[in-house]
């Protein structure tokens, strides 16, 4: 198989047995982004030189006999909205379109620690908004199994990425199902990380109750790889938690024998497209057959997540988002008469729809007279769906359940109705609000399009998630192989 | 239902100018949304705490040392406007 | 015509001194060049995320604690969501309803007696950046923005609207600066910006219960601005009142310039602030061990050391309030009184010439180049009859200037009393036979002759005799 459709973990035996160096790995990828990125376009920015440069680095350790670490010479693409020093960082928006960060998110030191080598930016919904990548300024993003289709979002480029070979591993960031939905749709593995497991210091906020760095890459033992990497207490994030961090890679053992898993059935009701459920159930038959305990429960405030979610989400978008307003970086309206005119200008051409969309939305929850309504009883309906997952939890170790109600879908489909675009995410979004972890990982296939499952764990339970989604691999059902795309 | 004037009122609080279709356009996506999240209504939540912290950390603080600033070069950056080491704005009414 | 009475409460913010800014380790110090003091943080990059100040919540906790307050035993940060260019986030991170100290009160003193005037609230908030104009900020063309302030910690503290004169309101503030200065958590120079005062203003007849309308004052920036700016507003809202109109809600600005008081008249929104709690900051859980650890620190507050320097040094309560308004006077008053104890005479000399000759350079007394230890030692000559009371007041006027000790000065300028005896009785000889119409009038009884013949003997001796000896050897020899 090509280097670029080869994983971390492959590439790191490789390397330290000398079959290959860090600079041919780079070369691989940067040729493979030359040859589909003009069909894929899942990147915003492209650093190849300083890729090659980070690459003949990690060269010259292997060469000093220095220990590297598993990451050490892997590409790594980094969704835009992660701050990263002296390389422009976008959000994909028209309002950051030159704003060159001068320091480095946390994930982005660690990283750099771990000697592994970017790539590049990729494309993402404007500021995380969005289940597509139709909502990026630049340009939408194609899924690599079909063209016409979307790679989900809004960490559409990174999953489109990791999937057509453009990089081997990725960070996404996930507020409402932002990492999971797009590996679904791209066949990919995503990893959605417990609240404060993950430093967001530099991840440019979109709802900072609800936003979680995660891996996005080609198999579970990759995600346990990225994952050490880039979680563990970070003292420039108030609400990063001190934890003791395990190497999640030892809970990679393959054995689930006795683990109890429960299928919410809200998860796979009507909105659920039949044959997803269908990939769904034949998952479940998978984990039985591996010695799990499966059966179903519920989780019965659910038809109550998505409104909380977008109460919640958009309040804080609106107070985020305020930032933006010509004066201090990005896009500045030049013929302004006054502050006013100018900060009202130059959002208004600075922010695409969707994200207008939402600030409205945000600020109308937040203002006097609809807090208690809206922004109050929507915190108040978050502590009761955080309750009903802490119950589950009491008898089941993981649940289990679709990513997405479908496949990927056209582009174009959903962009005139914002309430169906958000629906998407209907699967997704309630683990945001609890702050608990979750993972996406190849499922099956509708339609020859990949679908996901969705796992889902206790509070730094991401130990146990791995163990069950590294059996689910290993047990060579119906999980999808990797794409080789012919284009 | 989400009058323009409404619409309105809450660009201004978020500093955005909006066109008339605009206006027209988030005054009934926003009346949809604000609809579906009426459902909160439904239940009863009297006795129920708002969550506002997933997790249950408190007390986070930072002892009282000086670090690095930034140079002022890098500080303005990405300024549009600048003036000396000042950011630029146009007048304030 | 009704009376009328004004009902004032003040709104104070201030500055904490403590080393970094609340939520990043940015300086707080003052006078640097534009933009200077800045990091992502508080420049509000995106991405960036606050860490708050320990220091700055057992400040506030201090502050409270000083002005009798609860301490929330469960507090949290809330934004504030406002725009403008001086607030790089477009919110403020402050407290909304849970504040980290509520339902306090101090006490002033107005015509003799003691008033207690309630504190409503302590809260914990960032300070916004600095606006920079050519001419006035309406007139000009452009502004420039220096974030240098940005994020310095502040307290606001609120007190309920227990004022009913521009008096009340001047001592209570007085006597908050006093309190808050001794805590040692600001400087509190209005001039400078660390103390910032706002008023809530109405007025209402005589006897009447409920509050009428009130508005908000801002732009005092001294004691005097805000003597001026309530007398002003009180004038404005009862002329109102007599005219049948009525006081609209709103805020106005003080022009010192013009002793005028301006509405502004906000273009929109009415204060919608949009509060909602702080996401990127968890909450603070204060438990009682760590207030009473707060509280071991406190120093001795201006009550307590009013009543001690009265009790302790039999001062009049009048002298005892002036001495202890300002910490460092009352310290250099009672470093003073070690070395010299007379403690009504240092107090005289202190709140007389000294205070006098300090206000008028406009001076601190840190600035102040006398040591106690030398105003000490002056106060010792003056007693042992070395200097005289006239010549004590050149000398002081001196010390001041120069910073040098009196000894010194009396030698160079030959100051010492004379008291000898023959040197004065020869004089005294000479003023005797010089002037013999008042050595008549007094020997037919004219006691003020004796007077008129003491001066000239002192003019004779430029000041130097003894006085005490003068009118002893003159009466021995008339
Ligand atoms: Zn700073």
């Amino acid at each position: 198989m090509e280097l670029y459709y080869l994983t971390a973990h492959q590439l790191h035996d490789m390397l330290i047995k000398k079959e290959i160096s860090a600079e041919e790995i780079t070369r691989a990828v940067f040729g493979r982004i030359e040859a589909v990125e003009d069909k894929i376009r899942a990147y915003v920015t492209l650093t190849r030189e300083t890729a090659e440069r980070q690459a003949r680095e990690v060269d010259k350790s292997i060469a000093a006999g220095e220990k590297i670490s598993p990451l050490a010479g892997i590409p790594i693409a980094i969704k835009d909205n992660m701050c990263t020093a002296g390389v422009r960082t976008t959000c994909a928006s028209k309002i950051l379109y030159n704003f060159v960060p001068p320091y480095n998110a946390t994930v982005i030191e660690r990283l750099n620690e771990a000697l592994s080598v970017m790539t590049g930016k990729t494309n993402m919904d404007e500021f995380a908004m969005g289940s597509s990548t139709e909502n990026s300024a630049f340009f939408t993003t194609c899924n690599p199994w079909d063209t016409d289709r979307v790679p989900g979002g809004s960490s559409g480029g990174s999953a489109a990425a990791v999937a057509a070979g453009e990089t081997i591993v990725a960070l996404g960031s996930d507020t409402g199902g932002s990492i999971r939905q797009p590996a679904s749709y791209c066949g990919v593995v995503g990893l959605k990380p417990t609240y404060g497991s993950v430093s967001r210091f530099g991840l440019v906020a979109y709802a900072s109750s609800l936003d979680q760095i995660g891996p996005i890459t080609r198999d579970v033992t990759d995600c346990a790889l990225v994952f050490n990497a880039i979680s563990g207490h970070d003292p420039q994030d108030s609400t990063s938690a001190p934890y003791d961090q395990p190497d999640y890679t030892s809970y990679l053992t393959g054995d689930i024998k006795g683990l109890k898993i429960g299928v919410p059935k809200e998860y796979m009701g009507e909105g659920i497209d039949p044959a997803v459920r269908e990939v769904i159930r034949e998952t479940v038959k998978v984990f039985s057959g591996l010695g799990a305990q499966v059966e179903e429960t519920s989780l019965p405030h659910s038809e109550y997540a998505l409104p909380a979610y977008y109460l919640l989400a958009t309040a804080e978008a609106s107070s985020n988002l305020a930032r933006y307003d010509g004066v201090r970086y990005g896009y500045r309206y030049k013929e302004a008469e006054d502050i006013v005119d100018m900060f009202m200008k130059t959002r208004s051409e600075g922010f695409g729809a969707e994200v207008k969309r939402r600030i409205m939305l945000g600020t109308y929850a937040l203002s006097a007279g609809y807090y208690d309504a809206f922004y109050n009883q929507a915190l108040k309906v978050r502590t009761l769906i955080k309750g009903d997952f802490d119950q589950a939890f009491e008898k089941y170790d993981l649940l289990l359940s679709p990513v997405a109600p479908g496949p990927a879908f056209k582009r174009g489909e959903k962009i005139a109705d914002p309430l169906q675009m958000y629906m998407v995410d209907i699967c997704t979004l309630s683990i945001n609000l609890a702050g608990i972890p979750a993972i996406s990982l190849p499922g099956g296939f509708v339609n020859k399009l990949p679908v996901g499952l969705q796992l889902i764990g206790k509070p730094f339970g991401e130990g146990d998630i791995l163990r069950a989604a590294y059996a689910f691999e290993q047990s060579g059902a119906r999980c999808c192989k990797l794409n080789l795309l012919q284009v | 239902m989400i009058s323009l004037k409404e619409v309105e009122h809450v660009a201004l609080l978020g500093r955005l100018k909006l066109t008339e279709e605009e206006k027209k356009l988030y005054s009934k996506q926003l009346s949809d949304i604000l609809e579906h999240a009426r459902k909160l209504q439904d239940l009863d939540t009297a006795n129920v705490p708002p969550t506002s912290h997933v997790l249950p950390l408190q007390n986070v603080f930072r002892e009282d040392r000086t670090g690095e600033h930034m140079t002022t070069e890098k500080v303005l950056a990405n300024a549009p406007d600048r003036q000396d080491d000042y950011f630029k704005v146009p007048r304030i009414l | 015509m009704a009376q009328y009475e004004p009902v004032i409460g003040l709104e104070v913010h201030v500055e904490l001194k403590t080393n970094t800014k609340i939520f990043c380790n940015s300086s707080t110090a003052f006078g640097a060049d534009p933009n200077h003091h800045t990091c992502p943080v508080c420049l509000g990059l995106p991405g960036v995320l606050p860490v708050t100040n320990k220091k700055v919540v057992e400040f506030a906790i201090k502050a409270g604690l000083a002005l009798n307050c609860q301490i929330a035993p469960f507090s949290k940060f809330d934004r504030k969501n406002y725009y403008y260019p001086d607030l790089p986030k477009n919110y403020q991170v402050s407290q909304f309803d849970l504040p980290i100290a509520e339902h306090g009160f101090l006490e002033i003193e107005v015509d003799g007696n003691t008033k207690r005037v309630g504190i409503t609230r302590v809260h914990m908030e960032e300070d916004a950046g600095k606006l920079v104009h050519q001419g006035t900020i309406s007139d000009s063309s452009f502004s420039l923005v220096d974030y240098n302030r940005t994020g310095v910690p502040l307290i606001e503290i609120v007190s309920e609207p227990d004022m009913r004169s521009p008096e009340e309101a001047s001592a209570y503030l007085e006597k908050l600066k006093a309190i808050i200065q001794y805590t040692g958590i600001s400087d509190c120079k209005m001039q400078e910006g660390s103390l910032r005062c706002d008023a809530n203003v109405s007025v209402r007849p005589l006897g009447q219960e409920e509050f009428g309308t009130r508005a908000e004052l801002k732009n005092m920036n001294s004691f005097k601005a805000l003597q001026k700016a309530l007398v002003y507003e009180i004038k404005r809202q009862i002329k109102i009142n007599e005219e049948g109109g009525r006081v609209i809600q709103e805020t106005r600005s003080w022009d010192e310039a013009k002793g005028v008081s301006l509405s502004l008249r906000s273009k929109e929104e009415a204060h919608d602030y949009r509060y909602f709690p702080e996401p990127d900051l968890v909450p603070m859980v204060i438990s009682k061990d760590w207030v009473d650890e707060i509280r071991t620190t406190l120093p001795e507050l201006p009550d307590e050391r009013q009543a001690r320097f009265v009790e302790q040094y039999g001062l009049p309560a009048y002298d005892a309030i002036v001495l202890t308004s300002l910490k460092e006077m009352a310290d250099y008053y009672e470093q003073c009184v070690e070395q010299f104890n007379n403690p009504k005479a240092v107090s005289n000399w202190i709140m007389g010439d000294f205070s006098r000759l300090m206000n008028a350079d406009n001076m601190e007394i840190n600035d102040v180049r006398i040591q106690p230890a030398q105003l000490a030692k002056m106060l010792q000559l003056l007693e042992k009859g070395t200097i005289s009371g006239k010549i004590a007041k050149t000398i002081f006027e001196d010390m001041f200037a120069t910073g040098r000790d009196p000894d010194i000065i009396v030698q160079e300028k030959g100051l010492v009393q004379i008291s000898d005896e023959g040197a004065i009785e020869s004089i005294v000889t000479d003023v005797l036979a010089n002037n013999p119409k008042s050595v008549e009038d007094y020997r037919a009884g004219k006691n003020q002759a004796l007077g008129f013949l003491v001066g000239q003997v002192m003019k004779a001796t430029k000041g130097k005799a003894n006085p005490g000896m003068v009118n002893k050897l003159l009466k021995e020899k008339l």
